[in-house]
């Protein structure tokens, strides 16, 4: 009898234990992402990796973008914008402290947006602030930033992590330590495995946040995601699930699936400047050798937009361009041996560790080998391609996708690593665009941009990276697409 | 014991050693076969042929990328043979060389070589090829080399150990009365005498060998693609177990074979070669 009582409240003690576990961690979110952030701070890095844990969580721009795209105030309560366009004047929110307990005040605005614009800071995004003449604080409530040329895309320039609003008195440790004044606060960062954020009691809306403790763990290998996420270990894994476990997840009751848009175009990129690739021929042969359609459906399980240019399907000035090298080796091969590579030529192509990559990569050798191109295939890890490739230019080729939005740009700058030759005409098309008022005229420039890109054979541009996320069903309030590199937290709760 | 059950014991040591033959050689003659003949290319893409089942023109189904599986098991076993011969090969020359060197000389030179083993025993094969692959990127010459690195020590200890016993030997006090040095009676007495030990380690390392392949290829630390090897083959294939389990079985498979074919052969090579050794199990 006595045996039977202690087995009964060992039962009843493992029962209560089961069923008041899942309470216990309605407040905590366990995220999953397959690249680990090299920093911290995206004011220095221009890793995606990044943005997708601080912005909108620990950092915050002036405005914010949403889930659906849209811009809104974020440290900045209003703005109003000058007849002339020339003039926006920002009301920021009073009482706002960072989450080391200082105040926030317009001279952080000052102060951040200037060292953005330095070429000193090394900002990733410097370029988008191209048409800011000056930034002042008339007092501390109020911001002015006064541009050059009319820019109607300012808002959302302030609104990605390039631009966020940090605080002189912490900048220096931000890479390793960030300190913000959104609704979470650094807690700590495990390296090669997670990063912890918990509830900021500083924050100016700390009511409405329903998470205390938000873990964002990095999971390179797609069947550890997969596992991972059956196994309970994780909550969601917003972007980059593998194509080809979605069946499955779809077929389980306690998941959500979410197939979204990000921004990201996924091109194979070409090192420009680099014998043969200063070629034009040798360029058009590469796009005419990769099938997109191939790719889309062998890497990512048929989930993906073919592009033709380096812009995204969504945008409104978008135009189809896959048309302009359709799969063609007989073309290609013609092109190669035009160029004297008659019997092609042996190049190393150097894959960062998501799949699209990694899977790609194998897909892509195989369809330049029919041309005579023989490509060597690298795996690099995460934090060597951000050196050896986007820093050092080191590289023949490479497989990525570009997630921010309106990042043609990119195709503008001096010693991007595509080391692209026409870049000083698209910085001049980039330009004009900008200072364009009519939106017409503007997404007639943008496709101008789109053509020159594809005409020049910049990179191959293959496909529009989707976002294959899945997260626990009873998750509420992730994104569902990306239009911007953030796993926006504020409004995630638990049903 | 009557005559039924020696005879019934003795089938089963030969057979064992008859199927270890068999299974090694079918592992053997499938890698040579697939120098001259496959039935498709093993790798060539063809995406709209992806995940097809068995059928007259695909024996066992293509695989995710369209590839045919049979065609990757082919050449698949070259690459496990291969890395299996060399790191073998090469593990056996050092390890063996160290073990005879320490072995004449004992003393000091027997503790330094024998404790240095052990500090290379120390380590994992995975755990050295994830070092060397840090240092110089994943490849089969990198896998090749961890393995032979962690095999080194192993016939290093084998061979001081069998190479001492043959060094108390009387006609090894023979072979020094007539005035032979020590490199001559190590090259001319110790080494013809423990040669069947080595030769029985060495087909129980290669088994060994194999799987270490496979699981350094399945780690990505292996051959890398476009190379087929069984390792990656499962490892691609754990991605579509929901979709396509049978992706996981050949290789799977194949693997399993050439491992418990080795393993086997080199039982019966043991219980060839050391007749008392046999008639005590």
């Amino acid at each position: 009898m006595r045996k039977f009582t202690i087995a009964a409240l060992a039962l009843a003690a493992v029962a209560s234990f089961a069923v008041s576990a899942p309470a216990a961690t309605r407040d905590t979110v366990r995220l999953g992402m397959v690249l680990e952030p090299p920093v911290l701070d995206p004011t220095v890095s221009p890793a995606s990796a990044i943005r997708e844990i601080v912005t909108n969580n620990l950092l915050e721009g002036l405005t914010r973008i949403t889930a659906d795209g849209s811009i809104k105030p974020a440290l900045a309560q209003s703005w109003t914008v000058s007849p002339n366009g020339l003039v926006y004047t920002f009301k920021l929110h009073t009482g706002v402290r960072y989450h080391d307990g200082s105040p926030f005040s317009s001279a952080d605005v000052v102060y951040s947006l200037r060292r953005a614009m330095d070429p000193a800071a090394a900002n990733p995004g410097r370029n988008l602030f191209r048409a800011i003449d000056k930034v002042e604080a008339p007092d501390p409530a109020t911001a002015t930033i006064t541009l050059k040329y009319p820019f109607a895309t300012l808002p959302y320039v302030l609104a990605i992590g390039d631009s966020s609003i940090v605080s002189e008195k912490t900048v220096a440790n931000n890479r390793t330590n960030p300190v913000g004044t959104g609704p979470f606060k650094f807690s700590r960062w495990v390296k090669g495995d997670r990063v912890e954020l918990i509830k900021a009691d500083t924050y100016r809306d700390k009511d409405k946040i329903k998470l205390n403790r938000t873990v964002f763990r990095f999971i390179p290998d797609p069947n550890a995601v997969v596992n991972a996420l059956l196994a309970g270990d994780l909550d969601a894994f917003p972007l980059g699930v593998p194509a080809e476990a979605i069946a499955q997840f779809k077929k389980d009751k306690r998941f959500k699936v979410s197939i979204g848009m990000t921004e990201g175009e996924t091109i194979l990129a070409i090192n420009n400047a680099k014998k043969p690739f200063d070629d034009l021929r040798v360029r058009r042969a590469l796009s005419l050798a990769v099938d997109r359609h191939a790719i889309i459906d062998g890497v990512m399980s048929g989930y993906g937009a073919p592009i033709g240019s380096h812009f995204s399907p969504l945008h409104p000035a978008y135009i189809d361009l896959t048309g302009v090298y359709p799969h063609d080796p007989a073309k290609a091969k013609a092109l190669l041996a035009e160029a004297g590579h008659p019997n092609g030529f042996q190049v190393t192509l150097r894959l960062p560790p998501p799949q699209y990559a990694r899977k790609g990569g194998e897909v892509i050798a195989a369809q330049l080998a029919k041309v005579g191109i023989q490509a060597k295939l690298e795996p690099l890890e995460w934090a060597q391609w951000l050196d050896q490739v986007l820093a050092r230019k080191d590289y023949d080729l490479t497989i990525i996708s570009h997630t921010e939005a309106l990042d043609y740009d990119r195709y503008g700058r001096d010693n991007y690593y595509w080391n692209y030759a026409g870049n000083k005409d698209v910085a001049a098309m980039v330009e004009r665009a900008d200072r364009e008022i009519n939106p017409a005229e503007r997404n007639g420039i943008l496709q101008e941009i789109q053509k020159r890109l594809a005409l020049d054979a910049v990179n191959v541009f293959m496909f529009q990276l989707p976002k294959i996320a899945v997260w626990r069903a009873n998750l509420v309030g992730l994104w569902e697409n990306s239009p911007s590199p953030s796993n926006d937290l504020t409004d995630v709760y638990w049903k | 014991m009557n005559a039924a059950a020696i005879a019934v014991g003795r089938f089963f040591r030969y057979g064992n050693f008859a199927i270890g033959v068999a299974l090694s050689g079918l592992v053997v003659l499938t890698a040579l076969v697939s120098f001259v003949w496959t039935p498709h290319s093993a790798i060539d893409i063809e995406i709209v042929d992806k995940f097809k089942p068995m059928s007259a023109t695909h024996w066992f189904g293509t695989d995710h990328f369209g590839r045919d599986v049979l065609s990757l098991i082919m050449v698949g076993a070259r690459n496990s043979i291969a890395v299996g011969i060399i790191a073998v090969s090469a593990s056996v020359t050092l390890g063996t060389a160290l073990g005879l060197f320490a072995s004449a000389r004992r003393g000091w030179v027997e503790e330094i070589v024998m404790r240095l083993s052990d500090l290379a025993f120390a380590f994992p094969a995975v755990l050295t090829a994830i070092m060397i692959t840090a240092l110089w990127g994943p490849s089969v010459i990198n896998a090749i080399l961890a393995i032979a690195i962690f095999n080194v020590p192993v016939f290093a200890r084998v061979t001081r150990g069998a190479a001492n016993a043959v060094w108390a030997r009387e006609y090894i006090l023979a072979a020094r009365a007539a005035g032979k040095g020590g490199l001559r009676i190590t090259v001319e007495h110790v080494l013809p005498n423990i040669l069947n030990v080595l030769i029985v380690q060495a087909t129980i390392q290669f088994a060994l060998a194999v799987l270490a392949e496979a699981a350094l290829s399945y780690l990505g630390l292996g051959a890398q693609p476009p190379l087929p090897s069984w390792g990656r083959m499962l490892r691609d294939a754990q991605s579509y177990l929901y979709t396509a389990p049978e992706q996981a079985i050949y290789p799977g498979i194949a693997i399993a074979i050439a491992v418990l074919g080795l393993n086997l052969l080199g039982d019966g090579l043991r219980d060839a070669f050391d007749p008392k050794l046999a008639r005590k199990r």
